[in-house]
């Protein structure tokens, strides 16, 4: 029983992880009305920025604003150069243009700052703060940034001019735009914002995985399946099945046979589970399209 | 009496065969590219056959996922897992019960036929961005799913299982190498499934599953099983890239769980798109493109590398941070062709294709 309940309390750390990684892709959801497969690759190039910006001597918070300062002008940069001009193109170019920007920024950074390990500090410390040293003090940090963001992002969408107007934009762009929204604006501040919560997630989850290129590859698959098991359509339903997707993977290597080896395979099964069952996610909006 | 001579029946016979072909400018096409594609292997190098060989291969797999999205709307980013479905099987029947090759190809088939019909049915409730992240997670299990312990006897988990021993040889003492015989193998099974495919395309069942594809209520209206037509079509879909993984399971002659990644299946995906949606002949363009741009990007990588060495010659305080090597260019390279791409061409060569010949007819009339 205590090792059940040692792996559930392991599985919200690692739970925080996705849960914040969830919110950025719901965050982006709600903008465009588009899954961002590249949004893994912004956060990991934000990390890097964060970790630069420390290697030269900048104080960690320091580093922390400044860095989500930037990656929201960068976020608000790719939507305008790159996604402006092809505004129009069928879904599917808009995917490869995702998995281009995937490519690219992998790489870049690749190019810019090698491809070996990195540690990255974190302000929190390491100290084990429950019994046993189960949940250390980075974790519960984590967990506290990840509820302090999606308080932020609940307010801003439903209190704030701004929010509703980005929802409508996401929801009904023609109307919006009869109605005096800036469409291409909210979008671009979309991204912009997705790219910030990003860094935040990126800055949070590195002490944890380290700093490299790919860092980000599966922790984005477990964000989606986070986002999807909660439902695209809510932030808080993203943050709960970011946690849920976490203590699941972790009562996985509970089952014989299976162990740690097919602990993805298990998360991934769960989204299609999930799908099939309510293609909504638990707590999502169900979407009436007028035919 | 008059006695017509040879020559003038051989002349009129010519004749003849060309006037048919003039007419019949498919027929003609046909046979061009049947003459073509026998006399290839025999003046073209060793590595470029097996680069074609490999081309044909991709257009196979392609074309299948082709049918699924460009004619029935629904999408996959993971036919990674059919193309290993289809090597895994070809592979292991030959191993495990020295089957000959040929005979695995129609069992590679239809055992993919069956893993997608059954993909295909939680799919049904899945719409666009929803579908796309369900096979994107299929297509990230599938290596995982290969290297699992209990069936690593079959499989040879993470090794995989090496058939350079049971490569086909030409029959009847041709003298063939086996890359060439593997090349006519792939060109037959390659016209076979091209012409399975563009018949189905123009049959009942392919105006079914186009119906769906522009309206599914209103095919649902007239009277079309939606359900029945889409799953049927992520099974043939699957059974043409399961084609394609056994073929590829032949060429290689080697199987292994890391040579279906991710990636395999989004080089599929792109293939597709740049090919373009909905135009079958457009999957041979799109395996040109995933199959040599990549290299031309790494070509022009390391240009670019050996510019930024030059230039730092000159400009000391030039950011350098560590050792900056031509392989994170590469990437950076082809992600910036992709894009340009789409900007260029928006629905893909075929798109283009298209627009050109509009201007032309516009230019004639």
């Amino acid at each position: 029983m205590e090792q059940v309940v040692q792996q559930i309390v392991g599985g919200l750390a690692t739970g925080a992880i996705y849960a914040c990684i969830a919110l950025s892709i719901v965050m982006i959801y709600q903008a465009i009305d588009h899954l961002n497969f590249a949004q893994g690759e912004m956060a990991m190039f934000s990390t890097y920025i964060a970790w630069q910006l420390m290697h030269w001597g900048m104080p960690y918070w320091g580093a922390f604003f400044l860095t989500i300062a930037i990656s929201f002008v960068l976020g608000y940069a790719i939507e305008r150069i790159v996604f402006k001009p092809v505004h129009n193109a069928p879904v599917l170019s808009h995917i490869v243009i995702f998995i281009a920007l995937f490519v690219i920024i992998n790489s870049m950074a690749g190019f810019i700052w090698e491809f070996t390990i990195k540690p990255f500090p974190t302000p929190f410390g390491t100290k084990p703060v429950l019994g046993g040293g189960i949940l250390s003090a980075h974790g519960a940090g984590m967990i506290a940034v990840t509820g302090i963001m999606l308080v932020m992002l609940y307010a801003f969408f439903r209190y704030t001019r701004v929010g509703l107007a980005m929802r409508a934009a996401s929801a009904n762009p023609d109307s919006a735009r009869l109605v005096g929204i800036r469409v291409g604006f909210m979008n671009a501040l979309g991204w912009g914002m997705a790219a910030a919560i990003g860094a935040v997630a990126g800055i949070m989850i590195a002490p944890v995985v380290f700093l490299e290129p790919n860092m980000m590859v599966t922790i984005l698959l477990y964000g989606f399946a986070g986002a999807v098991v909660g439902g695209l359509t809510s932030p808080g339903g993203a943050v709960f099945g970011g946690f849920a997707v976490g203590v699941i993977e972790n009562l996985a290597s509970f089952v014989p046979q299976f162990g740690a080896e097919m602990k993805l395979t298990i998360a991934l099964a769960l989204i299609i589970l999930v799908l099939t069952l309510k293609p909504n996610g638990l707590f999502g909006r169900k979407i009436v399209s007028r035919v | 009496m008059k006695t017509t001579s040879p020559v003038t029946v051989l002349i009129a016979a010519i004749g003849a065969t060309v006037i048919t072909l003039a007419q019949n400018w498919k027929l003609a096409g046909f046979i061009f590219i049947l003459i073509v594609g026998g006399l290839f292997p025999l003046m073209a190098s060793g590595v470029f056959t097996f680069q074609i060989t490999q081309l044909l291969i991709y257009a196979i797999a392609i074309a299948g996922l082709n049918l699924l999205t460009g004619f029935n709307g629904q999408f996959s980013l993971g036919h990674s897992a059919f193309y290993a479905i289809g090597a895994y099987v070809s592979a292991v029947l030959m191993t495990q019960l020295d089957m000959p090759f040929y005979l695995t190809i129609p069992i590679a088939a239809a055992v993919c036929f069956v893993f997608g019909f059954l993909f295909g049915l939680p799919a049904l409730r899945l719409e666009g961005i929803y579908l796309a992240l369900a096979t994107f997670a299929l297509a990230i299990a599938t290596p995982q799913i290969l290297k699992f312990k209990p069936i690593e006897h079959l499989t040879g988990g993470v090794q995989g299982l090496a058939l350079f021993h049971l490569k086909p040889e030409a029959p009847f003492g041709l003298q063939l190498d086996q890359d060439q015989w593997t090349f006519y193998v792939t060109f037959a099974v390659t016209i076979l499934m091209f012409f399975f495919a563009f018949s189905l395309v123009n049959s009942r069942s392919g105006r079914a599953m186009k119906a769906i594809r522009d309206n599914h209520i209103a095919a649902k209206v007239t009277g079309i099983n939606l359900s029945l037509f889409k799953t049927l079509t992520f099974g043939v879909s699957a059974l043409f890239t399961g084609v394609a993984g056994a073929l590829s399971a032949m060429l290689i002659a080697f199987v292994a769980p890391d040579s279906f990644q991710i990636t395999l299946a989004v080089a599929i995906f792109v293939g597709m798109v740049v090919g373009g949606v909905g135009w079958i002949p457009g999957a041979f363009l799109g395996a040109l493109f995933i199959l040599f741009v990549p290299n031309i990007a790494e070509h022009i990588a390391f240009g670019l590398a050996a510019f930024f060495d030059f230039v730092r010659k000159f400009i000391p305080f030039f950011p350098t941070i560590g050792e900056q090597s031509s392989k994170g260019l590469t990437g950076t390279v082809y992600g910036v062709f992709l894009i340009l791409l789409i900007y260029v061409m928006p629905s893909g060569l075929a798109g283009l294709l298209r627009l050109a010949v509009q201007r032309l007819a516009q230019a004639r009339s």
